[in-house]
């Protein structure tokens, strides 16, 4: 895998090699979320482009600086609804542990929590008018804390563990195929409140220029060691050049992009520190005894359970525990955009594409989620230059201008989808297990 | 008068739209439920079929109008929708053939199928956008309104306008015949029962001599006039493109859940429950308030429950609720 991406180093260029593999390495860390859910304890999560947005959801909201005029403008209306929702959440807990199940208590739930969001918009709407009055076109939100953006790997992963505690509360009841329907839904909710609730996120407006935690190319441009590195780097190719002028310009040419190479190489080795963590960590629970509990667990719930293992307890936990990979993952991706994006979060891409992924890479195994996450996306985004190839190959007899042709070139884009299905579909066919199957070795 | 007023604003702007999107959502709903029941999967790729479906319909639709054939006030694409139900049906039978027949004949788990669907979902999607492309794809031609809402105040004098548009017609009265014919079908003819005998319980069904092949193939043949003439008159209603009909899956399974997953009937009246409260919830209720409440009374603000960006959600949070409290749905499907 690391040979096919230093070849698209080689030939196509340095850059693209790099944010390919840092994708890869994005996609990794989401694959082995998915994985630990589905290969360890067999629970299905389509949820997972919720998770990913509620990461990049922190990101936000720990790096963006607060906007003081908007949480002047309507913070106190914000903050009451706040606690207004705390309030009801433990009136209904409340009520959910001191009366007995009727009727009568369904009802009153029920009327509670209608009232309850009646309520909180009417207290919300002045605070969200004002807040969103705030120079619309440049802020309009709350704003963040300020913090580092790297605080946001962490804050994201717990964003992502509490919705899917709730998540795992309601649906993790259900049978597989009905929990897939379950979490695929409630994710597609997340996304439709994290794209219009405007005071938040500034929902479809996007928020850019996000804090990053590398350098940034223009300052590096003009430092004085980075000039000197890159010069002593292309030394060779530097002395052939006599002429002064021609020197500077090529030099100077030479730090731009070497600036962008390096940035991207501060993101990979920031992320590849996270990808090794998580896999240490991992293996470590893979070959432990929850591991073995969990394998127990997936291969037969009802054995598990009269062995005295709380089922229920456990599947929430790892439900919890994958999710928040994804949740980091999430927030990960926002720091290399460097912008916070919802209505780029679809279905296809962020959870049928991992889920793509985990099955190829081979579910159960770590080492197999990351290939997986590595190879799909990698041949999802060299996908148009390979399918460009075939059918310059496939219609070479054909003239330039034959109709099926050029509408064959002009849909070139969608032939990763179909590349995609066929790779999962032969897959599951003939080596359900994916690529890198599970191997346990008992020691 | 003003209550006759208000009654109109309802019937044009939330009861006639939510009838035909309910109508559409219904035939997609039944067909999630028949393949549901009778090959026990949850089929990912229920929106792409239908798109493949559409593709063709609009395919031949083209070429017909490119002929010169029409039907005059009726739009052409009715005449097309029996060569996209051909071509669905022999796309959904080959599928089956090359890649869900294995799973089935090695008794695979329920995920897995739903899995392998996902894959079929991936091709059909490539399949579907490499012939006719991503973009928005109108096919809608001869008569557009069948009453005008301009007309219709003159006729009436009524403030309020009342339209109807002729797809709106044809979308509910094609589901009214459709669904009539598949629930006699599913109840009055051997076949018929033979299919729910096998939905009910496999072995039992085996036993008193019901040829699975059969029962299969005339599944994905009701399952593809379904998916087809469903995902045809959304087209012919709104518009045709890929992405949004991958996007309709999810209300389609809201719908198939909420009616009882497995239980034809609740599909059928599920796609309803979603349609209607999907637009009784996002509809901004102000002008009708102001012709029913004397004029000191007036609403200042919208009087909109949930804002129109939350049309999707509210389906969703439906089938939330629904899961929580009868998790087989209002009608008793399958228990999950």
């Amino acid at each position: 895998m690391m040979v096919l991406i230093i070849l698209v180093g080689v030939f196509q260029s340095w850059n693209i090699a790099l944010s390919i593999f840092n994708m890869c390495l994005i996609s990794a860390v989401m694959t082995m979320g998915a994985n630990i859910q589905w290969g360890y304890a067999g629970l299905i999560n389509f949820g997972i482009m919720g998770y990913t947005a509620l990461g990049g959801l922190a990101a936000v909201l720990i790096s963006v600086d607060p906007v003081q005029e908007a949480w002047s403008a309507g913070g106190f209306d914000i903050l009451m609804c706040l606690w207004l929702i705390i309030a009801l959440v433990l009136i209904i807990r409340f009520i959910l542990k001191n009366f007995q199940k009727s009727k009568v208590r369904t009802y009153a739930i029920a009327v509670l929590i209608i009232s309850g969001i009646l309520l909180i918009r009417f207290t919300a709407e002045p605070g969200i008018e004002a807040i969103e009055d705030v120079n619309p076109a440049k802020t309009g939100f709350l704003g963040g804390f300020g913090l580092p953006i790297i605080f946001s790997w962490i804050v994201g992963a717990f964003f992502a563990g509490g919705l899917a505690f709730i998540v795992g509360k309601v649906a993790l009841g259900l049978r597989a195929d009905y929990l897939a329907i379950a979490t695929l839904l409630i994710s597609e909710i997340v996304i439709a409140i994290i794209k219009h609730e405007d005071w938040l996120t500034r929902g479809v407006k996007n928020v850019i220029g996000l804090k990053r935690p590398a350098p940034y190319e223009v300052d590096l441009q003009t430092t004085d060691w980075f000039i000197n590195l890159v010069e002593k780097f292309n030394s060779g190719k530097l002395e052939l050049i006599s002429n002064l002028s021609d020197r500077q310009a090529v030099l100077n040419q030479l730090v731009i992009e070497g600036s962008s190479v390096f940035v991207k190489l501060c993101y990979s080795g920031l992320f590849l520190t996270v990808v090794i963590i998580l896999l240490i960590l991992t293996q470590k629970a893979l070959y432990s005894p929850w591991g073995r509990m969990m394998r127990a667990i997936r291969d037969n719930e009802e054995a598990a359970n009269a062995m005295g293992k709380n089922v229920v307890k456990q599947h929430l936990l790892i439900f919890i525990l994958g999710s928040a990979i994804v949740g980091i993952a999430g927030a990960m991706l926002v720091t290399q955009d460097g912008l916070f994006t919802p209505g780029s979060y679809r279905p296809m891409r962020y959870t049928f594409l991992i889920w793509v992924m985990v099955i190829v890479g081979g579910s159960g195994n770590n080492f197999g989620a990351i290939l997986g996450g590595f190879a799909v996306w990698f041949l999802w985004i060299e996908a148009a230059p390979i399918a460009l190839f075939l059918i310059n190959f496939f219609t070479a007899g054909m003239s330039e201008t034959h109709a099926l042709k050029l509408h064959l070139i002009e849909s070139v884009p969608y032939f990763r989808f179909l590349m995609m299905g066929l790779g999962l579909l032969l897959i599951m066919r003939y080596r359900p297990k994916g690529i890198l199957p599970e191997k346990i070795e008992i020691k | 008068m003003d209550i006759l007023n208000a009654l109109i604003l309802l019937l044009n702007y939330i009861f006639i739209p939510a009838l035909t999107y309910g109508s559409q959502l219904a035939l997609g709903a039944i067909f999630v439920t028949l393949i549901y029941g009778i090959l026990r999967f949850a089929n990912f790729a229920t929106g792409d079929m239908m798109s493949f479906g559409t593709m063709v319909t609009i395919l031949f639709t083209w070429y017909f109008q490119s002929l010169g054939i029409s039907l005059g006030v009726l739009p052409t694409a009715l005449i097309a929708i029996p060569f996209g139900i051909l071509f669905m049906i022999i796309y959904m039978l080959s599928i089956d053939k090359f890649v869900f027949k294995y799973y089935r004949i090695n008794k695979s788990p329920p995920v897995q199928l739903a899995m392998v669907s996902i894959g079929v979902m991936f091709v059909t999607q490539a399949v579907v956008r490499i012939i006719i492309g991503p973009s928005d794809q109108r096919f809608f031609d001869g008569e557009k309104f069948i009453i005008k809402a301009r007309e219709f105040k003159e006729m009436t004098g009524l403030n309020e306008g009342l339209a109807l548009k002729s797809t709106q017609v044809i979308t509910v009265l094609v589901t009214i015949v459709l669904v009539s014919l598949l629930f006699w079908f599913l109840n009055k003819t051997k076949t018929g029962k033979s299919m729910k005998a096998y939905s009910d319980n496999e072995d039992l069904a085996l036993l008193s001599g019901i040829d699975p092949k059969k029962i299969v193939m005339i599944t994905w043949i009701i399952a593809g006039i379904l998916a087809t003439i469903g995902g045809a008159l959304y087209g012919l209603d709104k518009s045709f493109k890929p992405f949004t009909y991958f996007n309709n899956m999810l209300p389609i399974f809201a719908a198939a859940i909420v009616g009882g997953i497995g239980n034809p009937f609740g599909a059928f009246l599920g796609g309803y429950v979603i349609a209607f409260s999907e637009i009784f919830l996002t509809y901004a209720y102000k002008k009708f308030f102001m012709y029913i409440l004397p004029e000191s009374m007036e609403p200042e603000s919208l009087v909109q429950l949930l804002s129109t960006d939350y049309k999707f959600a509210v389906s969703f949070s439906i089938l939330v609720i629904v899961l929580l409290y009868r998790p087989s749905g209002i009608f008793k499907g399958k228990v999950l």
